[in-house]
């Protein structure tokens, strides 16, 4: 299995509105994916759909090589965590592992009773009475104990402190390590994600803007300053992703296969996060130009 | 056994800060001959990054025929960058305390020091490849 997920022309639309549009990807297997995108931007939907939970309205989705909402779906080999890490509050934690195995039948037991104790969780204790960081670390250790070959973890570190946070992140990088499984996890946040992660995909307004490794993405996109510069006299291999400009100087960010070999450029490196804005501030066009007006037209 | 940590705001990818890290370690004597890297387990649960950023680290110092990976077992150090220099270090460092003394006394501040020093390190650096 070299792909975890692929989808083709996918879409979902609820009532009058698409939540997710035209969607066409594909992950490779051992990856750590982010979904990275706004709030409302459509991830949850992806994910829904990536799980099963939701039917597509338009296109095609295939997970570990099957329609996931259809008969064949390999649900004993996904392990999903939805939005604000679900658990049962009136169950104790000990009564999370037991549910966890009677209803998988792949269960690792010793796995999750190692990971409890490891982490100091309590099993006499009711999951309505654990921190958000403990909830959270219990809601991944019922996923990570199914022994999955995917993981798909929808915004798991968006309610938790930055301590709690680097612990979970820390945990599920510890899990990909030993166990080889593919993740993906969605955030509204790069920065929540961005060492975590070696796959980026994002996601603006319902269609997805991009999506590759990181390395490559990082690799073929630069920063050029430089003297003011119409865009038409880019070289044609440069994609314009952003442009600003004031009087005298223009700022671009573009994508190329090709070094910037042009003098009159200052090349920088983006980082992830100046990679995700950049393709955010492109997905929204409505927005004022970011050309600034030149002295005469202020005065 | 040493512990990697990354700076966020560096603009030195996480792969290559860890590589840095094991290289001074090395240069420094903080690390010799037969001594283990921590697993890659180990590294990604203490700083949550991606696995393969360490393999690709740790593969990089294998290349360079500076570690060596023993399957289930551990990455170990194979040779030092010491060498004969390691007894250089602590002359050398007083001559550069004594300089940043003088460069305090002549009044620069920390900044206008580190910019003197990084533009004349690069300048020396561009002489020596010309």
């Amino acid at each position: 299995m070299s792909t975890v997920l692929r989808s083709a022309g996918l879409g979902k639309k609820y009532r009058r509105n698409w939540a997710l549009s035209d969607c066409t990807l594909e992950v490779p297997a051992g990856r750590v994916v982010g979904l990275v995108g706004p709030n409302g931007a459509g991830k949850s939907t992806l994910l829904n759909l990536a799980v099963g939970m939701l039917t597509p309205s338009a296109g095609e989705i295939e997970v570990l090589g099957v329609n996931p909402a259809g008969p064949d779906a390999r649900r004993a080999h996904v392990g999903y965590v939805g939005q604000d890490t679900p658990t049962y509050a009136g169950l104790t934690v000990a009564d999370h592992l037991r549910l966890g195995a009677r209803l998988n039948p792949g269960w690792d037991d010793a796995l999750a009773r190692d990971r409890v104790a490891r982490l100091g969780l309590d099993p006499t204790r009711k999951a309505g009475r654990l921190s958000g960081g403990q909830r959270a670390q219990l809601a991944l250790t019922l996923a990570v104990a199914k022994r999955p070959e995917l993981m798909v973890l929808d915004e798991p570190v968006a309610s938790l402190d930055p301590l709690a946070r680097r612990e979970f992140l820390g945990d599920l990088m510890e899990t990909v390590a030993e166990q080889q499984v593919s993740v993906v996890l969605s955030s509204h946040l790069v920065s929540d994600v961005d060492r975590a992660c070696d796959f980026l995909i994002v996601l603006v307004d319902s269609q997805v803007q991009l999506a590759g490794d990181i390395g490559d993405l990082l690799d073929t996109h630069h920063r050029l300053t430089g003297p003011r510069r119409d865009e038409a006299t880019l070289p044609s291999d440069q994609v314009v992703i952003t442009a600003s400009h004031t009087d005298r100087q223009s700022t671009y960010v573009v994508r190329t296969d090709r070094p910037v070999l042009d003098p009159s450029w200052e090349v920088g490196r983006l980082d992830l996060e100046d990679l995700v804005l950049a393709y955010m501030s492109r997905a929204r066009p409505g927005r004022p130009e970011t050309t600034r007006p030149t002295l005469e037209a202020l005065r | 056994m040493i512990e990697f940590h990354l700076d966020g705001r560096s603009g030195v990818s996480p792969y290559q800060q860890l590589v840095q890290q094991v290289r001074r370690a090395l240069r420094l004597g903080l690390l010799s001959e037969g001594d283990q890297l921590p697993t890659v387990k180990d590294v990604v649960g203490q700083l949550a990054i991606n696995p393969n950023t360490v393999s690709k680290a740790y593969r990089e110092l294998e290349l360079e025929g500076l570690v060596a990976a023993r399957p289930g077992v551990g990455t170990f150090v194979t040779r030092t960058l010491t060498d004969n220099t390691l007894a250089a270090h602590g002359p050398l460092r007083a001559d550069l305390e004594r300089w940043l003394a003088k460069a305090r006394r002549a009044g620069l501040d920390e900044d206008s020091i580190e910019a003197l020093f990084d533009s004349t390190f690069r300048s020396a650096l561009r002489e020596e490849t010309a």
